[in-house]
Formats: structure tokens, sequence, C-alpha cells
């Protein structure tokens, strides 16, 4: 790879060095090398992609000043980014944190029973097709009534306390995670699996010798991209009867108008969901360095 | 002595427009030590046959017998080998030759001995620690090849193996299979639709027919033992190459 662009670069320099204006050649240069990075499904540099990503971030703040700064829309509706800074610093140092610590604690909490659960059964489904016929219709079914639906029949079963919100979270991470964990199961090549046979390995043995080590890598996306959904389950039911955590302290302040304190809370979710996702994506690429789709 | 036995094996596919017939009554028999390859047009169901043998799929009518006894599915006896290279990707190449070893219970040290010879014969040798995704397409078939001799399957089945790689690579692996079978002999049945790979191979060529797959002719390639990439140029493989070229062009014309 990094051979091939030197190649290009070179070949490209001795095109240029036949022209003779030399300001020209520059401009040139810098419309191609913009050229080159815009051809479908080619990959650009970690530190162009690094940079393209920033500048997103800076477009997006950059606006919010503009709007905020200038006036044009009233504080009362959006604050400017730096007085939800100063929002975010006061409420830092005035107990949010256990707020968030309480949604994390929830998330994670809920999120590892379900996959316990989810885990076995994921696997034998995908693997068994008598164990798929039994479940799947289930889940299938589960899978499209909203989580958040169900929180007025689980406050009135199990109350407004943790175990309420962490149902929640269960509920609605459980058959999106047995079915996409069954569907990794499922992506195994088959020719892998015949291959084993031909090799000695029994039907048994080839799920937890070939299946599962193959899918492990799959899995664990699976599980970052449910997390993800996990987050958004456990504020709708911080929403209702709650008087903790990340989603009750947005909505307390939509109660007393302050819109500084929805900012702050809706930025920290973000902030979150992103450090988990970097540090599950670094950690797949870690464990399974052999793993062909990574991303 | 018989190595394979092929009796009366028919194999219908139903589909949703009805049932196909892939092979009609195809009996075969295939000696200890000899390398047999099938050859013919794409769909004539060769590779039905040899997943047939390789016990991965069932026949409907007929059966398959190796070393007397009859094939009720696929096993270690019966190495097989196919063109997507079909590597564990999560094992390095050590690991990937030893792994049918490890499934026979060929303790450690053992294990790591023969992989390493295998690995040496099909000249990977300093490639051992790399996982198959930094190998190219040859070199991962290589490695394929080498862990299905290392097992020592009584017969070897080679399904396209060099299908999917470019006219050099496959021309050096087609040199690497003949000096395999020549300094370790060995049963070894090959499905391709390269002519030229066929003849340069095989002791018989099976040449099929197609829809349904039947076996149309068989020659008895009579080249020698010590073959090399010369043998293509000799007057008596061209003979060869003609005949069953011939015999291949009225099936293709047929499936047109």
């Amino acid at each position: 790879m990094e051979n091939q662009k030197i190649k290009i670069g070179t070949i490209e320099a001795s095109q240029l060095s036949e022209e003779k204006a030399a300001p020209q050649v520059k401009t040139v240069s810098i419309l191609k090398k913009v050229q080159r990075q815009f051809v479908p499904q080619k990959s650009i540099s970690k530190r162009s992609a690094f940079l393209m990503g920033v500048l997103a971030f800076v477009f997006l703040i950059l606006a919010w000043s503009v709007v905020t700064y200038t006036g044009i829309v009233d504080p009362l509706f959006a604050p400017s980014p730096s007085a939800t800074l100063q929002e975010a610093v006061r409420m830092m140092t005035s107990g949010f944190w256990t707020d968030i610590g309480v949604t994390v604690m929830r998330v994670m909490l809920g999120f590892a029973v379900a996959l316990l659960v989810a885990l076995p059964i994921g696997i034998f489904v995908g693997a068994y097709a008598p164990v798929a016929a039994f479940f799947e219709p289930v889940f299938s079914f589960v899978r499209y009534m909203p989580a958040s639906a169900f929180i007025p029949l689980f406050i009135f079963w199990i109350g407004i306390g943790e175990k309420e919100k962490i149902a929640i979270i269960i509920l609605g991470s459980l058959p999106q995670l047995i079915l996409m964990i069954a569907n990794n199961i499922r992506n195994v090549e088959s020719s892998l699996i015949e291959v084993s046979y031909t090799l000695g390995t029994t039907p048994i043995n080839v799920l937890w010798k070939v299946i599962l080590p193959k899918s492990i890598p799959d899995i664990m996306n699976t599980i970052r991209i449910v997390l993800g959904w996990a987050w958004t389950y456990v504020i709708v039911a911080e929403m209702v009867g709650a008087s903790s955590g990340i989603g009750y302290t947005i909505l307390q302040a939509q109660r007393t108008m302050k819109v500084d304190s929805i900012f702050v809370g809706i930025l920290i979710l973000g902030l979150i969901g992103l450090i988990c996702d970097s540090v599950l994506i670094m950690l797949n690429k870690r464990l399974f360095p052999w793993s062909t789709n990574e991303r | 002595m018989e190595s394979i036995k092929v009796q009366g094996v028919s194999k219908r596919f139903t589909t949703k427009k009805g049932s196909v017939q892939a092979l009609n009554s195809i009996d075969l028999a295939i000696e200890d030590k000899e390398f047999v390859t099938i050859l013919g047009t794409s769909g004539c169901g060769k590779s039905t046959l040899l997943r047939i043998i390789g016990g991965l799929e069932t026949a409907s009518e007929g059966h398959v017998m190796c070393h007397g006894s009859q094939v009720t599915g696929p096993g270690p006896d019966r190495g097989m080998v196919f063109q997507q290279y079909s590597l564990f990707p999560w094992m390095t190449i050590q690991k990937n030759v030893e792994f049918g070893l490890k499934e026979k219970g060929v303790n450690k040290t053992k294990r790591i001995e023969i992989a390493k010879q295998y690995i040496d014969l099909v000249g990977l040798k300093g490639f051992e620690d790399l996982y198959p995704k930094n190998l190219s397409g040859g070199m991962q078939q290589r490695t394929a090849l080498a862990r299905g001799l290392a097992n020592n399957p009584d017969v070897l089945l080679l399904d396209e193996p060099f299908g999917a790689l470019d006219m050099q690579t496959r021309e050096v692996m087609q040199e690497l299979l003949l000096k395999v079978w020549q300094t370790s002999p060995k049963t070894i049945v090959m499905v391709t639709h390269d002519i030229e790979e066929a003849i340069l191979l095989a002791n018989r060529v099976v040449v099929m027919s197609a829809r349904p797959g039947k076996i149309k002719d068989i020659i008895d390639v009579d080249l020698g033992k010590q073959r090399d990439y010369n043998t293509r140029l000799t007057e008596k493989f061209l003979e060869y190459k003609r005949q069953a070229s011939n015999l291949i062009r009225t099936e293709s014309m047929k499936v047109m």
C-alpha cells in the first residue's frame, strides 16, 4: 500500500515537472490531490479521515455559534456554546456526576443481564434449525413492540424503582441481541464447517471449535450496536417515574425551562456513546487482529 | 486394491420448478494411489460427484464405498480442499495445518513436527506465524493443501483447487501437486474444468457429459511418472489434449 502511494507520487511529480509555469503547477497539484481523494469506494489515509471528522464538528459548532451569538435565536430556546459550557461546569460541581453514574450503571446492568441470556440462546438459534424454528417467531414479534410502550405496564408490575428501569433495558435489547447474534452465527461460511468435517471434527464440536471462534468478532460488533440502542431505552425509562439519572435531569430542566441543562444532558449522552463505541471498536481490533472485517 | 468405488450413483435436486437430474448412474472405481481427474464443463455435476464421495452430499440412488466401507458422511479418511481455500482465519498457518492432527489427538510435539514438514513441502517455511489474511491466494491454497495432506487421509479430494488463481500461480501449484504426489503417492481425486491441468496431473481423466451428468469417456494418460511443465509440449500430451478437447467441445456446444 505504502509503496504504491509513493509510486503514484513520483509519477505525478515527473509529469508535473514537464509543465513550465511554476504557480500553475501548484494549483493543478492541489486540484489533483483533491480529485484523487474522490474516487468511489477508495479509502483515504487515517490522518485525513480524522481531519474530516474534526472538520464536521467544527462546522457544527460554528453554525451553533452563528445562530446563538448573533441573536438570531432567542437564548431562551438555544444557549450559546460558552453558556452551555458554563452550565456544564456548574452541573458537574453540583451533583450531575451521580446522575451520570446512575444512568451508566442502569445501562450496564440491564445490558449485561440481557447479554448473558441472549448469548447462549442466540448461538443455539443460529446453529440449530429446530431451536431457531422455536424461538425466532416469538422474538421477531417482541422485537416490534417498542420497549417504551411497556413502561406503564412495568411500573404497574414492578414499581418505579431501579428494577423497572433495568427491565426496560433488558426487554429492549434482548430480542435484538438474540436475533443479531443468531445471524452472526449463521454467517459463518458453510465451506469452513464442511472442511472441518473432512478434517475429523464432529458436528457437536464444530460449534465451539469453528463456528464460535469465527463469529466472535461479529458478535462483538453486534454488542456494540445494541449497546447504543440500550442508551435510548434507559433515557426513555428515566423520563417516566424516575428521581435520578440523565433522562430525569433533562426532564427536570424542561420543567424549569433550563434549556442549557437540556443541552448539557444531551451532549453528555452523545459523548458517553462515542467513548463506548470507540473503546469497543479498539477492543475488537486488538483482540482479533486476524479478522478481515475491520470497523 | 480399490480405494474408492462409486456404484450406480444418481443425484436429483428438487427445486421450485421441479427436479433436476444432476448425476445419472455413475460407476467409477479408483485404485489405491491413483491420481484421477474429473473433467467437465460447468454444471455437469462433477463437483456434486466429488461432494458425494466426500460425504458432504447424499446420493439419491446408489452408494460410494471407501476402502470397503460405505460412505455415510464426511470423515478424516477423505480429506478435501476447496476452491475458496476455506482456511480458519483466526488461526496462524501453523495452527491451520495442525488442525486435523489435533482433532485426531496427536500430541503437541508430534503435531508441530508434522505440520512443519508439510508447510516446508508446500514452500511456506517462514510464514508459519502469519494469519491467512496476510497471504496471497496462492499461498492460502498451499496452506489448505498442506492442511489436507498433514492429516494423512486415505483419499484427497480436490474441488477445483486452483480455479480462483491466476494462470502463472496455477501452473506453479500444479507442479507442486505433482511433486507432492511423486514424493508421497496418495489417492487423489480432483475436479477441474481445465483440460491441460486434467491431463498433466492424472493417471486417468474422467470426462463427464452434461445434463444429466454422466461419464462420457475415461482417458488413460500414459505420460510416465516424472512430469513437469515441459510435458505440456510433448507430442503425446498434445494428442491427449486433442482427444479431451473434442469430447469437451461437443458437450459445451450441447449446453449452449
